[in-house]
């Protein structure tokens, strides 16, 4: 099964003499630097709310994105017409959008198709019948209802996409990448004296449907079960500063906010960065090392090669506390000399590259978990964090705990409400006083930056914050 | 690139689609096309200039109450048999429900709205470059104190839809809209601060570039100096770009769906006192000065005026065909969607009935207070289900009537239900923002500030 996967899916999108005709057009304007970026994504659904298997959805998108650089100015184009008319006409239109001067179609030879091979899938999620997709959801929805008659409403949600690229440019690139990417989710509602409360639990890797060998959706069930029970006995939230352990998994959101995006070289460049000019710097405490991996085999945010063509790397961007480089897609690495880190990720055909992050991870420290909290006097644990929010200019970032409890006198207490904590990035990196050795993978995410949305992962181990401020009720 | 299909075109598609219904099934067929324009500028230059046109169409099948769905991201006729078919397949694994079916007409004629522009569809792509350039230059000359400009951008959008079904459903929609967005960088001592400045219309005579210009830079070197604020409690004012996004949440808590599958915190609450008498809230897609406006909503049926909050009693949940159905009444016109995706229930443009003072006033009259100008965080701190929310936070001071010294990296916290029954005053300035709700100066009795 997996040759004939193989065969299927390498070969070319679009012929590489009609990319390089495409490309030769593309400069007509005078412009430097012209790509084609071709992407097939297929991808599928399923949704089960209310008892019910509500719909079983499939989509199709297909197109090209051409971009011109000239100068400081870059022009894009895009067209879901892959046919020689229909990409001459995007190359048109992208090259009249960088505004070049223009001395006539210049020659662009391709070199042979290279790169890092695309990663294995097992099983093709299009290869496996709707029917045990749909099964799934029926299984989440029964462990979650099972677990408590308070749970009052279930949705369950599974997804797949195949996204098939393939990019040239003018320098002679040639490749391409197939990303098969799997997910499960399931949120629960809790009905209690306290009103209603939440529990989601999510599971996604860059595999196929494979994905369901290893995991079990009763347990992921039961799990968000779990977390909308607690919480119906949780009190609210405290306010104000205090020390703040983050347990395994759920921390790469801190880190992904309070620093991540900050080491973007777009917004280094624009001095839209507290940590712009601070390479070489101590930036964090000692013990904190800070990796962006797009190499991590199966998980959410890694891949062969980035939408700009060049291989994911293991970049890293803290080292012992020490700032040690920033990740760069084509056009930032280009200004400064230096190679893309293998960060330039789109969130498809219709859209420009930009610096993203891939899968960020904290990197595991020698302290034990279990005293972590015992030597926290009083504060606030965090399980499982939600989304967060950062200002990379002032570096204030927020981000959401889901699923938290009161440390009181060393010990886990009372579960607490749901709430953000807001921090300022160089500062909190500097407050990290305790690093365990239970380092973990997160949950699936989603990283927006503006208006793109990309798949990324993180992790992290036990950790502890001196000081950060939660933003509860109670006083 | 493509030659543009004309909406007349989009129908004609939709309808064949249609025609390809098999018997005792029902077919529905969504068909929209967009054309958009961003130009960023950066150090008087033009950094990006993108020029997109999209199309897609997704087809709803209904059968013994069951549906299916597929889109695709492209008009290709080669492609619509293929998702018509795809849809049929897909509706074979859904639960049967006597609920499910689409819309019919209801008799309801759509508002006849102007939101389409051809000035916009005429305007010479330098003349957009040109506007960009000049949000850039006047950010930076506003204030000596601006260091730059993160983003200085030009966008616009010209979409058309058609929706068809076999239950008779015609329906078309076309508009314009264009925007004008800067984020400045301010710098003092080191210190940055930013301030985001906005203007949008439907044709580019709307715009106001110096008014962008001018509330960026205001807004960045105001919080230049800005400090951490003490914790407790505290009467706090939001600004209409923050109250707009909270408006939002709110209505998004009274769509029927949620009601129905038990996750909204107003299920049961219908003819109740649950916000403060001043409060009156109106979900209004026919307002024309709505940039969200539209005359269909995404089932092609007509979208109306509901009100939502009547002087703080809850008046109505919103819906669309099926909510309403299980519901046993009709459909508001609320179905929200786009071609890929099944329709939704949702508010598209709330607003609250503004009051009859000026923020200036509203603030004279407040003796230690916040304005909060910013958020962020919204969708990890406010959870629309429980109703807690908590929100990173930036702002002003208010001292004895008057602004004060910023403040950052703090949160305002509370639930829905306690702060829609704590707005203590609501001001004059009522301005539709570019999302799904108008932004007004709303003065909050109390919510809980964490800072130190």
């Amino acid at each position: 099964m997996k040759d004939r996967i193989a065969r299927a899916e390498i070969g070319p999108m679009v012929d590489p003499q009609l990319l390089q005709d495409v490309l030769g057009e593309a400069l007509a304007t005078g412009g430097e630097f012209a790509e084609v970026f071709v992407e097939d994504r297929r991808s599928t659904s399923a949704l089960l709310d209310d008892g019910r298997i509500e719909e079983m959805a499939s989509g199709r998108d297909r197109g090209a994105g051409i971009r011109v650089v000239v100068g400081e100015t870059t022009g894009f184009a895009h067209t879901a017409d892959l046919s020689p008319t229909g990409l001459r006409a995007a190359s048109a239109a992208a090259s009249a959008a960088a505004l070049g001067g223009g001395d006539g179609v210049r020659e662009v030879v391709l070199d042979s198709p290279s790169g890092p091979p695309s990663a294995v899938v097992d099983v093709l999620p299009s290869d496996v019948a709707k029917g045990r997709k749909v099964a799934l959801l029926a299984e989440a929805n029964e462990a979650a209802r099972a677990r408590d008659g308070a749970i009052t409403q279930v949705t369950a949600r599974y997804a797949d996409s195949q996204r098939r690229i393939q990019i040239a440019n003018s320098d002679g690139l040639l490749t391409g990448d197939r990303q098969v990417r799997t997910l499960f989710s399931v949120s629960c509602v809790a009905s209690g004296d306290s009103g209603l409360q939440t529990g989601r639990e999510s599971v996604g890797h860059t595999v196929g449907f494979e994905l369901f060998d290893r995991v079990d959706v009763g347990d992921l069930a039961r799990r968000a079960a779990e977390r909308a029970l607690t919480k119906l006995d949780a009190v609210p939230a405290p306010s104000g500063e205090m020390p703040v352990v983050v347990g395994p998994g759920g921390g790469g959101v801190l880190f992904h906010e309070a620093c991540g995006h900050g080491l973007e070289a777009d917004l280094i460049a624009k001095s839209a960065s507290v940590f712009a000019g601070r390479r070489g710097e101590v930036v964090a405490a000692p013990g904190v090392s800070l990796v962006d991996d797009g190499t991590m085999t199966g998980e959410w945010g890694c891949y062969a090669v980035d939408d700009e063509g060049r291989p994911a790397q293991r970049n890293v961007l803290i080292s012992d506390g020490e700032l040690t480089d920033y990740m760069w897609d084509r056009l930032r690495a280009r200004k400064e000399g230096r190679d893309s880190s293998g960060n330039g990720r789109r969130q498809g055909y219709r859209y420009l590259p930009m610096v993203r992050m891939t899968n960020t991870y904290l990197e595991a420290g020698n302290d034990d978990p279990e005293e972590i909290v015992a030597g926290t006097d009083h504060g606030v644990y965090v399980a499982q964090l939600g989304g967060g929010q950062v200002n990379t200019a002032t570096g204030d970032f927020v981000f959401g705990m889901t699923e938290a409890y009161l440390i009181e006198d060393g010990q886990l207490t009372a579960p607490i409400r749901e709430g953000n904590l807001i921090g300022n990035g160089p500062a909190v990196l500097l407050d990290i006083d305790a690093i365990a050795g239970d380092f973990a993978m997160g949950s699936p995410g989603t990283c927006g930056k503006d208006g793109q949305g990309v798949p990324v992962g993180d992790g992290t181990p036990t950790l502890r914050v001196s000081r950060l401020t939660v933003g509860g009720t109670a006083a | 690139m493509e030659r543009r299909p004309e909406v007349p075109e989009l129908l004609d598609l939709a309808e064949q689609i249609v025609g390809w219904a098999d018997e005792g099934e029902q077919v529905e067929a969504v068909v929209v096309h967009e054309r958009e324009t961003e130009v960023r500028a950066y150090e008087g230059k033009v950094e990006s200039l993108i020029s997109a046109e999209s199309q897609g169409v997704g087809v709803r099948v209904v059968h013994d109450g069951r549906q299916g769905f597929a889109y695709a991201g492209t008009l290709d006729p080669d492609a619509l048999a293929e998702v018509l078919a795809e849809a049929r397949d897909n509706l074979t694994f859904a639960t049967p429900d006597e609920h499910c079916a689409l819309a019919e007409p209801d008799g309801v004629k759509p508002a006849e709205l102007d939101l389409y522009r051809a000035t916009l569809v005429d305007h010479p792509t330098e003349a957009k470059v040109a506007l960009a350039l000049d949000l850039e230059r006047r950010t930076r000359a506003a204030d000596p104190r601006i260091s730059g400009v993160e983003s200085a951008d030009y966008s616009d959008s010209i979409s058309e839809s058609a929706v068809a079904t076999t239950t008779g459903i015609l329906a078309t929609g076309r508009e314009t809209g264009c925007f004008l967005s800067s984020y400045a960088l301010a710098e003092q001592d080191g210190e940055t601060q930013t301030g985001f400045g906005f203007s949008l219309g439907r044709e580019p005579s709307d715009l106001d570039v110096e008014e962008a210009a001018a509330d960026a830079a205001e807004r960045s070197t105001r919080m230049l100096g800005a400090v951490k604020p003490p914790s407790g409690r505290m009467t706090v004012v939001l600004d209409p770009w923050v109250s707009a996004q909270f408006l939002g949440i709110v209505g998004g808590t009274l769509s029927g769906e949620a009601v129905q599958k038990g996750r909204s915190l107003f299920a049961d609450r219908l003819g109740e006192d649950v916000a403060a008498p001043l409060l009156t809230l109106v979900d209004d897609p026919t307002d024309p000065a709505a940039h969200t406006a539209t005359g269909s909503d995404g089932e092609g049926l007509a979208t109306r005026r509901n009100v939502l909050m009547a002087d703080g009693r809850l008046e109505r949940f919103v819906h669309n065909s099926e909510t309403a159905r299980r519901a046993g009444t009709v459909s508001t016109g609320s179905a929200v969607r786009g071609y890929s995706s099944t329709p939704g229930v949702g508010v598209r443009a709330v607003a609250v009935a503004g009051g009859d003072r000026p923020p200036a006033e509203l603030i004279a009259a407040i003796d230690d207070g916040l304005l909060v100008q910013g958020v962020t965080g919204l969708h990890s701190g406010v959870n629309a289900v429980s109703g807690d929310f908590s929100t990173g936070a930036e702002g002003l001071r208010i001292r004895g009537g008057a602004l004060a010294e910023p403040v950052r990296e703090f949160t305002i916290a509370s639930t829905i239900q306690k702060m829609l029954l704590d707005v203590l005053a609501i001001g004059d300035d009522v301005r539709w923002l570019p999302m799904r709700a108008a932004g007004v100066t709303l003065v909050i009795g109390e919510l809980t500030v964490s800072g130190v």
